[in-house]
């Protein structure tokens, strides 16, 4: 088994009857942040707690950094940041970092820097039971950065964050990454995963439906790209004309192809004669096109809509 | 191992404080504790017998009943608590064991016990002995009750943590907490006299009553407590060789109950799904 990295090979999960997992296959390795992503109740869940072995398998192994899943070897390993993190609302941020630092053999010198980097500095010495939602995440972020882990399971970290927390949070997750860390992160935000992942995964129903970088998601999926060119007042008709696309209204055209296409496509407009166009707008398939391409094929059957 | 035990043992201790229950618990049992005495107080003379071992005697009931409660309030949501909150799974893929969990809860658990009891029961002491006097037995026996209630008391705790890992939710274990006193506490000790009566001498006073007794942690803290001390032979109206054959085995049934019921709950809590 491959010590640097993440391997899960072709994982089974059944809980009573229902299959919640079938024969999922994929590795995260160090230093590379690996997004998750599938509709309610496909599973991504019940991955990740397969691999910290809160949960046993039904088919299939899985192998973290060298250890079998729930051994202490892959414990000290991995660090989890749960879906939903209720600490005890009685202690202080800093009293239950500085109990998790000592639950993972730590001295607690890193509580302090941690509080700061996630920015709970100020409210580290107020009980929890008063933090807003978002702080309550960030004790959860904290005690993963803590353990400066080898591997990093983050279950839907950013839900309940507003937008520039998010983006601090994922600031947070590049320096883990560039320090060797594997991040693996489930997610419903696709927009923001799309700068900040090196690959996705997407689930549905339990299956593994696609995986790679979203280029080559975009290349696999060959959806269309989609250009938009405002024209000059009362050019639309001609500007649709020499372009061959199609009028959206009285000054924009809109021009569908497939991605190899994308370098005509623009050479053509750039050959335009002057003062026929305004401004253009490219839009390749954003990942929630690719999304939705992948899960509604993968037979979302019982997605909830 | 260590570490982690002392970590969840001091965390434990940390909130106890925090949310009120070392209070609460050192008060409850002070404030019975000198209820009792001078509740006590006014037959004294009577049998040239000094306060102090009165009050132990009628400690040593109330014991019967508190320690046991505590106990089951300190630990009903040990496991099911941590469940119903999330912080289970994450406590759990921590490289520390489930043993460790416990054991620091545990611990935690039976100092605030400790200490609930010595406090409240030293003062009670004190009081007795400044209101009417003691004896050497007098101090023997409190100081046996501040020893083996803390043992009953871990008893219960066993019990709450098993009753805790059954439950999905901490509202099911206090339920079942509270159901475990009324049956262990009160029905019990109801059943067997009832049977007694009923059999009217026969096998079952014999044989099956005395091990039935002895089986009880609550009626093996009785016995230990009552046959000890002179108070006893009043209060029980038991004979002497009864009273010593089933005093050791009572000792042994106190200590081998928190034992026994942490082991269980041990086991309950390494199969618990989270
Ligand atoms: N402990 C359990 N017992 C029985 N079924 C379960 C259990 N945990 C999860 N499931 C089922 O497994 C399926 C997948 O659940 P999971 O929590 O992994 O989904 P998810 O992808 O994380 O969804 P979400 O986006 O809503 O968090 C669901 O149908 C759920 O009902
Ligand atoms: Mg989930």
């Amino acid at each position: 088994m491959n010590s640097g990295r993440l391997t899960v090979e072709n994982a089974c999960k059944k809980y009573g009857r229902q299959e919640v997992l079938q024969d999922v296959s994929l590795s995260v390795f160090a230093g590379e942040r690996v997004a998750l992503l599938g509709h309610n109740g496909a599973g991504k869940t019940t991955l990740i707690k397969l691999i910290l072995g809160l949960t046993g398998l039904t088919g299939g192994t899985i192998d973290v950094f060298g250890h079998p899943t729930g051994s202490d070897g892959a414990r000290r390993t991995a660090a989890y940041l749960p879906e939903t993190v209720n600490f005890h609302g009685m202690l202080t941020g800093r009293e239950q970092l500085r109990f998790f630092a000592r639950l993972a053999g730590e001295s607690g010198k890193q509580v302090d820097g941690v509080l700061e980097k996630v920015g709970l500095a100020s409210a580290a010495d107020k009980r929890i039971g008063t933090y807003s939602k978002g702080m309550r995440q960030r004790i959860g972020l904290a005690q993963v950065l803590m353990r400066r882990p080898q591997l990093a399971l983050l279950d839907e970290p950013t839900s309940g964050l507003d937008p520039i927390s998010r983006r601090t949070f994922y600031d947070l997750v590049d320096e883990l990454a560039q320090a060797g860390t594997a991040v693996f992160v489930s997610s419903h935000a696709l927009t923001e995963l799309e700068a900040r992942t090196d690959r996705i995964h997407i689930m549905a129903s339990g299956k593994l439906v696609a995986a790679g970088s979203l280029d080559a998601l975009r290349k696999e999926a060959g959806l269309p790209t989609r250009i938009t060119v405002k024209a000059v007042h009362e050019k639309a008709d001609a500007v649709a004309a020499k372009l061959g696309g199609e009028r959206v209204n009285c000054s924009s055209v809109q021009l569908t192809f497939g991605a190899d296409e994308k370098l005509d496509r623009i050479s053509a407009i750039a050959g335009l004669e002057k003062g026929l166009v305004e401004d253009v707008d490219l839009a390749p398939p954003s990942l929630e096109d690719l999304y939705r391409h992948f899960t509604a094929k993968g037979d979302g059957s019982d997605h909830i809509n | 191992m260590i570490t982690s035990i002392s970590a969840v043992a001091g965390i434990e201790l940390r909130i106890a404080i925090r949310n009120r229950w070392v209070l609460i618990s050192v008060l409850l049992m002070t404030l019975f504790a000198l209820a009792l005495v001078f509740a006590g107080s006014a037959p004294t003379g009577v049998l040239g017998i000094d306060l102090l071992t009165v009050s132990v005697a009628s400690l040593t009931t109330l014991t019967v009943y508190l320690a046991p409660l505590l106990a089951l309030l300190l630990s009903f949501d040990g496991i099911s608590g941590e469940a119903e909150r999330g912080s289970l799974p994450l406590l759990l893929t921590y490289p520390t064991s489930r043993g460790a969990i416990l054991a620091g809860k545990a611990i935690a658990h039976i100092l605030i016990l400790l200490l609930a009891i010595c406090i409240g029961y030293g003062i009670a002491g004190l009081a007795a002995t400044l209101a009417g006097g003691a004896s050497a037995q007098g101090v023997e026996a409190l100081l046996r009750l501040c020893w083996t209630a803390p043992l009953l008391g871990a008893a219960f705790l066993g019990i709450g943590y098993t009753l805790s890992g059954f439950s999905r939710q901490t509202s099911t274990a206090a339920a079942l907490a509270i159901a475990a006193w009324l049956i262990l506490v009160v029905l019990y000790d109801l059943g067997i006299l009832g049977a007694l009566v009923f059999d009217d001498g026969g096998v079952f006073t014999s044989h099956v009553f005395p091990v039935l007794l002895v089986a009880n942690p609550a009626d093996a803290f009785r016995i230990v407590n009552v046959s000890g001390s002179q108070a006893a032979s009043l209060a029980s109206g038991m004979t002497n060789e009864i009273g010593a054959a089933s005093s050791w085995a009572s000792l042994l049934s106190l200590i081998l109950w928190p034992a026994l019921s942490l082991y269980v709950a041990m086991i309950v809590f390494r199969r618990y799904e989270t």
